[in-house]
C-alpha cells in the first residue's frame, strides 16, 4: 500500500527552547486508520499541527500526497481536514454559515448537498440554522468535525475527537469514522481511550516525550493482547517442579509459593484442564487461582514506562 | 490564486459587519453628527471662514478621515486578532491559501466598511452644510487609499497584540492624537510657525490635506507631496506585512 503521509526526521523546538519533537519518522498509508496513542505533552498535536500547517517544523521533511508540506502546500493542505483538540469555534455565525465558510476557504466551490450530508451523517441537521453559541460542547465538536470534512478531504485529522463526547455520540462517530474509511478517506486519530483506537484503527503507534516508540499492526499487536496468564497461589512451599509438569513451561516464583502459567487464548486447546489434572496427581495443591489478561493499554503503560 | 477563499473570508468579515451594524456604522454616524453640532453649528458659527469655506464646510472631510482612519485600524485589527484570540485562526493557517489571500480577504473586508462608513459620514454631513466636491475622482481616491493603507496598518496591529490592551493601545495612542492634530479641525496654516513645522511630522496631516483639496481646491501642503507620502505608508505598511508573513511573526509557532 502507498504512502499518503511521509514524515522524515522531524524535530520540533517551540520557541521557548522546548523540544517537543525528536527525529520522528512516520508513514501513513493511503486509506487507513491510523491510531496516535501517547501521555499528555507527548508531543500528538505538535506532529499533526506541523503536518497540517498550524506549526513550522524546526528540521526534516513532511509530504502528504507527495506534496512538500512547504514549498507545495497549497496542494498538500487541500487533501487535509482537521479536528483540532481544542474547541475553536465562531460564537455567533449559524452552523451552516461556518460549515460553508470552510468548504469555501478550501477553494471548493458551492455544494449545498455535501454539505447537508455532512450535516446530516453528524445528526446536526436541525441545528443548521442555530447560531454555535447556542450549542453544547459535544454538538460544537461535532460542528468542527463538520468543518473538516466540509471540503471532502482526503485525509482527516482527529485529534481527540471524542473528549467530551457521550458514549452514544461515540458510537455515532465511530460509524462515521467507518463511513469514511469505506469511502477510502485516510483517518489519522489520537485518543486517550486505547478501547478507541482497539475498536477502529489498522496501525497503531505511540509516542512518547516526541520519540514514536512503536508503530505496530493492530492485528499484531492484539495477538499479544490474546496472550493470558493462569496464576496459582500454592497451599505448601514448592521447592522445585516435578518432570510431569515439565512440558508446561511454568514459572515457580514468590519462594516456591506461587506458580505462573502463560498461554494463549486463540490457541486450540489452552491446556488448563490437563495442567489442573497434572498438578492434583503430582499432589500439588493450591488455595487460589487467578487469570490476567494483557490489555492494549498494559502494553501502552509498559512501553511508556520503559521509554520513560 | 485562491479566488474562492478570498471570497470565503471577505463575506464571512463582511457578515460579521452586517451583524453587527450598529457598532459597525450607526455608532460613527451618531458621533459624527454630534461634531457637527458642537464644532460645526455651536462653536464654528462663531469661527470667520477659512480660506473662503465655512468653518462647518471646512471640517468634513477631516470628520470623515478622522472615522475612516479610526474604523479602518479598528475593524482589520479586531478582524485579525479575533480568530488568533479564540482559536478560530487555526483554520485560516490549515487553509490551501497564501498569506496574500489572507490579506486581500481581511484587508478588503475591513476596508470596504470603512469606505461605506466615510460615504455614509459624507451624507450625513451634507444634511448639516452644503457639499460641493470639485474633484470626485481625486476624493474617492484618496478615500480607497487611505481606507486600504489604514486597514493595513490595523491587520499589523491585529497581529502584533497578543492582548486587548496592546490591541486598543495604537489607536488610542497614537492614531487618536495625530489625527486629531492633523488638521481636522483647523488649518496648519492657523498654528504659530514652530508648531507648524511640528505638524509636518505628522503623517495624517497630508491625507487630511489631500482630501480637503479634493473637495474644495485649498490644502495645507501641495497634492503631490500627499500623494507621494500616502503611497510611502501604504509601501511601508505592504514591507511590513510582507515580512510578518515571511518569518510566521505570531501567527505560526
Ligand atoms: N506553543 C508552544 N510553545 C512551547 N511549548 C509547547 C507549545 N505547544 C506545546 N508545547 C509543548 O510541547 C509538548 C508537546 O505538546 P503537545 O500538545 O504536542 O502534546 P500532546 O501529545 O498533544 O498532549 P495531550 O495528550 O495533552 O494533548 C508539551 O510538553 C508542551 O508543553
Ligand atoms: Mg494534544
Amino acid at each position: 500500500m502507498s504512502s499518503i503521509i511521509s514524515v522524515t526526521h522531524l524535530s520540533k523546538t517551540y520557541g521557548s527552547g522546548f523540544t517537543a519533537l525528536k527525529d520522528v519518522s512516520l508513514d501513513i498509508r493511503r486509506g487507513e486508520i491510523f491510531a496516535l496513542l501517547g501521555p499528555n505533552g507527548a508531543g500528538k498535536t505538535t506532529l499533526i499541527s506541523i503536518i497540517c500547517g498550524i506549526a513550522n517544523l524546526s528540521t526534516g521533511k513532511v509530504s502528504v500526497g507527495g506534496h512538500d508540506i512547504n514549498t507545495d502546500y497549497r496542494a498538500a493542505r487541500s487533501l487535509i481536514g482537521l479536528v483540532p483538540q481544542e474547541l475553536h469555534t465562531d460564537a455567533f455565525e449559524t452552523v451552516w454559515a461556518t460549515v460553508s465558510f470552510s468548504r469555501g476557504l478550501f477553494g471548493k466551490p458551492k455544494n449545498p448537498a455535501h454539505i447537508e450530508k455532512v450535516l446530516k451523517d453528524l445528526s446536526l441537521w436541525d441545528k443548521k440554522d442555530s447560531r454555535i453559541i447556542e450549542l453544547s460542547g459535544g454538538m460544537k465538536r461535532r460542528v468542527m468535525i463538520a468543518k473538516a470534512l466540509s471540503h471532502e478531504p482526503q485525509i482527516l485529522f482527529l485529534d481527540e475527537p471524542t473528549a467530551g463526547v457521550d458514549v452514544e455520540l461515540r458510537k455515532g462517530m465511530w460509524e462515521v469514522i467507518g463511513r469514511l474509511r469505506d469511502a477510502g478517506v485516510t483517518v489519522i486519530l489520537t485518543t486517550h481511550y486505547i478501547e478507541e483506537a482497539e475498536q477502529m484503527a489498522d496501525r497503531i503507534g505511540v509516542i512518547n516525550k516526541g520519540e514514536i516508540i512503536l508503530i505496530e499492526e493492530k492485528a499484531t499487536l492484539m495477538r499479544q493482547l490474546g496472550r493470558k496468564q493462569l496464576t496459582l497461589q500454592l497451599q505448601e512451599r514448592l521447592a522445585a517442579l516435578p518432570a510431569t509438569l515439565e512440558p508446561y513451561r511454568l514459572i515457580l516464583d514468590d519462594d516456591g509459593m506461587r506458580l505462573t502459567y502463560n498461554y494463549d487464548t486463540q490457541g486450540e486447546r489452552t491446556g488448563i484442564t490437563a495442567l489442573l489434572g497434572d498438578l492434583s496427581n503430582a499432589g500439588i495443591r493450591f488455595k487460589d487461582l487467578s487469570t490476567t489478561q494483557n490489555s492494549l493499554e498494559d502494553i501502552f503503560v509498559s512501553l511508556v514506562r520503559r521509554s520513560a | 490564486m485562491n479566488l474562492t477563499a478570498i471570497r470565503a473570508i471577505y463575506l464571512f468579515e463582511m457578515a460579521r459587519t452586517w451583524r453587527t451594524l450598529l457598532q459597525s456604522i450607526v455608532s460613527p454616524v451618531i458621533s459624527t453628527s454630534l461634531y457637527f453640532v458642537v464644532f460645526g453649528a455651536a462653536i464654528g458659527s462663531r469661527i470667520s471662514e477659512i480660506q473662503g469655506v465655512s468653518y462647518g464646510t471646512f471640517i468634513v472631510p477631516g470628520l470623515v478621515m478622522l472615522s475612516v482612519l479610526t474604523q479602518s485600524i479598528s475593524n482589520a485589527s479586531f478582524g485579525i486578532y479575533f480568530p488568533k484570540f479564540v482559536g478560530t485562526i487555526y483554520e485560516i493557517l490549515s487553509a490551501p491559501v497564501s498569506y496574500f489571500e489572507i490579506v486581500i480577504g481581511y484587508v478588503g473586508a475591513a476596508a470596504t466598511k470603512s469606505i461605506l462608513l466615510g460615504l455614509i459620514i459624507l451624507g450625513t454631513a451634507g444634511l448639516f452644510v452644503p457639499l460641493h466636491i470639485h474633484h470626485p475622482f481625486w476624493m474617492l481616491a484618496f478615500l480607497v487609499l487611505t481606507a486600504v493603507t489604514f486597514s493595513l496598518l490595523g491587520f499589523i496591529i491585529g497581529i502584533w497584540a497578543d492582548n486587548f490592551e496592546k490591541l486598543q493601545a495604537i489607536p488610542l495612542l497614537v492614531v487618536t492624537p495625530l489625527t486629531f492634530l492633523g488638521g481636522s479641525f483647523y488649518s496648519v496654516n492657523m498654528l504659530p510657525s514652530g508648531w507648524r513645522t511640528l505638524t509636518l511630522f505628522n503623517p495624517v496631516v497630508y491625507l487630511i490635506s489631500g482630501f480637503r483639496w479634493s473637495f474644495y481646491e485649498i490644502a495645507d501642503v501641495s497634492l503631490g507631496v500627499s500623494v507621494g507620502l500616502t503611497l510611502a505608508f501604504l509601501a511601508i505598511c505592504l514591507v511590513t506585512i510582507w515580512w510578518i508573513f515571511k518569518t510566521g511573526y505570531r501567527l505560526r509557532n
